[in-house]
């Protein structure tokens, strides 16, 4: 189980990356950063950054709105 | 046909001043009603406390009107002002305007930024604002509404009478304004006009539109000034068109002190643009048109009058289709130097109803705004059907936030019989009808049948539909998304308290120029406590509120982000960004600034606009209440269709059992938890700006903040 922006539980599954997580919860947003246990994922890393089990994922958005 | 030809009513010769440091030392008075135009000096203590733009709007605003001024007064003034840094070319989106007045729809100060044109020239012929008093009498005279002209070049301001063949609509104002003002091709770049439509003469939500000529397209554009009204104080006060002509100008206009800075920081963000906004939000090919999409995905996208966040349909309308329809390859920016150049035409617009009908046009837009108020929340999922309503909006001089919201509710009104074909005319306003909500349109535009009624907005909506129908006041009451009288703008709000204090803890109304949280809040989870939602909801407003003091676009502040902005202590707040804009600052007008600095310019001015909204009678505690709709469920359907968050909200808000409740229990219990959420969220507000339990900004605050006049102190003092 991974916990995402410290809200929402993901089952975990092997070779998880952060893509998954993104789909998962249909996190569609280009201005996000992804921090994994405290570190930064680079955006260009989403698809191959595997989410460790029992993984704090932290999602964020930057402010929108026009 | 020359504008020699129209006739003068007055006149004012001045010497255009050289613009020192984003400064031209100077703003113009105009009469519209007994034709007297002055120069009045711009004071050191002005640009000390006040900046300019909005700063300035409101001093130029609050000495001119009284305590019992309403919106259709004569001494209601229509300021505009572009601030220091607007009109530089150096940096993508400088050439903001800011307009004020006293709105139709909130009997407070309204204030609207736009882009176009007018605000770099009315600076380049030497005015850092302009405010426009007075009312046209026609009695007795051979002429109903006036023209202002300011001529930079020829150092003259003119009133002129606008003969009987002028019309009034900006899609056929434009082009008479052209032919009068700039009969040569060479001319054309270098005017501006503002105008509104006949829209605005019969109803509280008129905008104003801002020309900019488009030299790629050899065409007359527009943007608008939409939210509050001002085009409606527009045209009672019988103005056809304010005009401005500049010389031909260079970058370097506005005498910076250091423009080395302002190319740096330039330099920095294009290289940003360039990099990044094809993989990020794609503005340059699709506009803010691009959060349709998403605000659906995240279920903030509003539906059916702000009942729901999401719809099957949206896809019939999100970012990929405007740009499909969007003309590409054409640099699209309201201001010269813009390489964001988000502000897209769908061109070949064939119009199918009304008095244009027939007529191929371009639309400028539609913006995101327009996408989810005309559409999805009025259950409009055709892209056609949105241009139509956008094109005919701008023509006749509406606000389409107001129009799509209040519409919006409208149609709610007709579904849940509020409403029937009696009532409104033969009209089958039921959600999903565009050729009904068009002819709402039209019939605002002739100032005849149930156009009337809906062109007052939604708050005198409600009170006509109690008063009149019979309606259930309360149920009304919870579904009118209105606040302080302004229609909302186009996000749910109803799972973030931050944003539901976005919308309500505001100046002039629930617009989210404010503050947008609601990621931060709803998704992010950043902002836990009270305190740290007030926190948010002091800074960002007051961050926001700064680009409309110097000239400034907010989307170039964070609708792109380069990849480092994610290693810095606080990414919401794009530090990097904030530097360029305290460059800017300094660079312009030699002030050396840090970014705190840039909040305290804007917490003057934000206190100052909260006194004026007290002084006028308004900004209490009271004032700032929300429909319970922006709060949670006002519907059984609305409830159910998202039963399993409400109630996971009971178990872990409240420690409730749902299965062990009726809706309605849990509904009531909703309430009272969410309405209780927000008078804790006020409190916290309040304190953290430095005002009392009422909303009253405190005496030390004022004094801290330097803006401690004697008749300011006065209004407060009367609630303290």
């Amino acid at each position: 189980m991974i916990t995402v922006n410290k809200h929402h539980t993901l089952p975990w599954r092997e070779g998880m990356t952060v893509r998954d997580v993104l789909t998962a919860m249909k996190y569609t947003f280009p201005h996000i950063i992804v921090v994994i246990n405290g570190d930064i994922v680079r955006h260009d890393a989403y698809d191959t950054t595997p989410v460790p089990d029992e993984a704090d994922v932290r999602v964020v958005h930057m402010i929108a709105g026009g | 046909m020359p504008k020699d030809t129209l006739r003068v009513l007055s006149e004012y010769a001045y010497t255009p001043p050289v613009i020192e440091r984003g400064y031209a030392g100077q703003t113009l008075y105009v009469n519209v009603g007994d034709g007297r135009i002055a120069a009045r000096p711009v004071t050191a203590e002005m640009k000390e406390k006040f900046t300019g733009g909005r700063g300035f709007d409101l001093w130029l605003l609050w000495h001119g009107v009284h305590d019992d001024t309403r919106w259709d007064s004569p001494e209601n003034e229509i300021v505009i002002a572009p601030g220091p840094c607007g009109g530089i070319t150096q940096y993508p989106g400088s050439g903001k305007s800011i307009v004020t007045t006293i709105s139709p729809l909130t009997d407070i100060v309204i204030d609207s930024n736009v882009g176009g044109h007018f605000g770099p020239y009315l600076k380049f012929a030497g005015w850092d604002a302009i405010e426009v008093q007075g009312k046209v009498t026609t009695d007795g005279a051979d002429y109903t509404d006036v023209i202002v002209y300011i001529d930079g070049p020829a150092g003259v301001v003119q009133l002129l009478a606008a003969p009987a063949d002028c019309p009034t609509d900006s899609h056929e104002l434009g082009p008479w304004l052209l032919e009068h003002f700039a009969p040569h091709d060479e001319d054309k770049p270098f005017v501006s006009f503002v105008t509104a439509g006949r829209g605005s003469e019969h109803a509280r939500m008129g905008c104003l539109n801002f020309s900019l000529y488009d030299r790629k397209r050899k065409a007359l554009r527009f943007k608008q000034a939409g939210r509050g009204g001002i085009g409606t104080v527009f045209r009672d006060k019988h103005i056809k068109a304010l005009v401005v002509r500049t010389a031909p100008f260079k970058g370097d206009e506005n005498n910076p002190a250091d423009i080395d800075r302002l190319i740096e920081a330039g330099a920095r963000i294009r290289k940003e643009i360039a990099t990044y906004d094809a993989a990020q939000n794609r503005m340059r090919n699709r506009g803010t048109a691009y959060l349709v999409q998403i605000m659906d995905d995240y279920d903030l996208l509003p539906v059916h009058n702000f009942r729901y966040g999401s719809h099957p349909e949206t896809p019939k309308i999100n970012g990929a289709v405007w740009e499909a329809r969007f003309t590409q390859g054409l640099p699209d920016g309201c201001w010269y130097g813009c390489t964001m150049g988000c502000a897209h035409t769908a061109e070949h617009h064939k119009v199918r109803t009304g008095p244009y009908q027939g007529q191929c046009v371009m639309v400028d837009g539609p913006e995101y705004e327009t996408i989810a108020g005309v559409g999805s929340n009025c259950g409009i999922f055709d892209p056609d059907a949105i241009l139509e309503i956008n094109f005919y909006c701008d023509a006749y001089g509406i606000d389409t936030i107001s129009f799509g919201t209040a519409m919006a509710f409208v149609m709610e009104c007709f579904e849940a019989g509020v409403l029937d074909l009696e009532k409104t005319g033969g009209l089958d306003l039921r959600p999903g009808n565009a050729e009904a909500a068009l002819e709402v349109l039209h019939l605002m535009a002739r100032g005849e049948g149930f156009g009337l009624i809906f062109g007052q907005g939604i708050r005198r909506m409600k009170s006509y539909f109690v008063e009149h129908f019979g309606a259930d006041p309360q149920f009304v009451n919870d579904i009118g998304m209105e606040a302080k009288g302004l229609e909302y703008s186009e996000y749910i709000p109803k799972e973030s308290l931050a944003q539901q204090g976005g919308y309500g803890l505001t100046n002039k109304g629930p617009q989210h120029d404010e503050a947008w949280l609601i990621f931060m809040d709803q998704v992010n989870h950043q902002l836990p406590t009270f305190e740290d939602k007030a926190e948010a909801l002091h800074y960002f407003p007051m961050w926001r509120t700064w680009f409309g003091l110097c000239g400034f676009c907010k989307l170039l502040w964070n609708d792109v982000i380069p990849p480092e902005n994610a290693h810095t202590p606080e990414p919401a707040k794009i530090m990097g960004h904030v530097q360029n804009y305290v460059d800017i600052f300094s660079g312009v007008t030699g002030r050396e600034v840090t970014p705190d600095d840039l909040i305290t310019m804007s917490e003057r001015v934000y206190n100052f606009q909260r006194v004026f909204n007290i002084r006028l009678g308004k900004g209490l505690r009271e004032h700032d209440a929300t429909p319970y709709r922006s709060m949670g469920p006002v519907t059984e359907a609305e409830y159910l269709s998202r039963q399993e968050r409400y109630d996971r909200q009971l178990r872990e808000w409240l420690n409730l059992d749902p299965a062990k409740m009726t809706l309605q229990e849990k509904m009531a219990a909703h309430r009272a938890y969410r309405t209780a959420q927000y008078e804790r969220l006020t409190d916290a507000v309040y304190a953290r700006r430095g005002w009392t339990k009422n909303g009253v900004p405190t005496v030390e605050k004022l004094r801290a903040l330097g803006i401690d006049y004697p008749d300011v102190i006065a209004v407060v003092e009367k609630h303290l």
